[in-house]
């Protein structure tokens, strides 16, 4: 392990194409970094859900608003944002999709599948407005575990 | 892999055989439309047959449930079959388990429809 921290920042227009680049380029990040399929499939699908949230809830389909992609590795994790251009929200306002009174909602389940795939998962302001998800995927421990990608 | 359907009439139940994805503007919306069409010609026992379903994101799930809903409000049942294990994994922790009948059978599945 280098003990360094490497970084890929993508900017996305907002666009439906932009949801499976950023799946593309996650899962390749995640790969580099030596996840197994099972991971490099939760931290894949995080990310989709993440830029779906941001494509229909934060730019509200707005092509003009750009979405911002982060991947870090650090010594110790995978770290993901997704800055969108939108409101922002609290996830203490996101109904529970598990409720009784809404498992048979046909939305609302991205950032409970988020929560649900990565280590560590929290919704931030954004430093000039928007909303930031930050999420986390701890390296696998022991020999043969993940290494961040030199 | 692509979002693909075709559809096959057993008896008074259709079986939608699907494959690839199911996801936001890909999959999702072709199924939405293709269990209106059938519940709209009458078709009231509908199988989904999930086996070669590659992948599934939370719009792919939304789409499963609302073709439960379009079929239940009129008045027929949505059955799920050949579940792979990432799209069982996500009905689990998603509690969509509990909701669909699920089945790895065909014909349990469609002698198990009640008129």
């Amino acid at each position: 392990m280098s003990g360094q921290t490497h970084r890929v920042e993508v900017t996305l227009e907002t666009l439906l194409e932009s949801v499976d680049l950023a799946e593309d380029i996650t899962m390749r990040v995640a790969d580099a970094a030596g996840f197994d399929e099972e991971q490099r499939y939760r931290i894949g699908m995080s990310v989709r859900e993440g830029v779906i949230n941001a494509y229909q809830y934060g730019n509200q389909a707005e092509r003009d608003r750009k979405i911002v992609l982060t991947l870090e590795l650090t010594p110790e994790k995978l770290v993901i944002r997704v800055l969108d251009q939108g409101p922002g929200f609290s996830l203490a306002d996101v109904p529970d999709p598990l409720a009784e009174e809404n498992l048979l909602k046909t939305s609302g389940r991205g950032l409970f599948l988020m929560k649900a795939f990565m280590d560590e998962f929290a919704v931030n302001p954004g430093p000039a407005g928007g909303a930031e998800l930050v999420m986390a995927k701890r390296y696998p421990a022991g020999p043969g575990g993940a290494q961040p990608a030199k | 892999m692509s979002f693909k359907a075709t559809a096959r009439d057993i008896g008074d139940a259709t079986v939608m055989d699907l494959s690839g994805r199911i996801t936001l503007g890909e999959g999702s919306a072709m199924l939405r439309e293709m269990i209106k069409e059938l519940v709209g010609k009458g078709r009231k026992h509908i199988v989904l047959n999930l086996g070669d379903v590659t992948y599934i994101d939370s719009s792919g799930i939304g789409e499963l449930v609302s073709g439960f809903q379009t079929v239940r409000t009129s008045g027929g049942q949505l059955k799920l079959l050949h579940l792979t294990k990432k799209v069982h994994d996500l009905l689990q922790i998603t509690k969509l388990f509990t909701v669909f009948d699920v089945y790895s059978d065909e014909s349990v599945a469609l002698a198990s429809f009640t008129s």
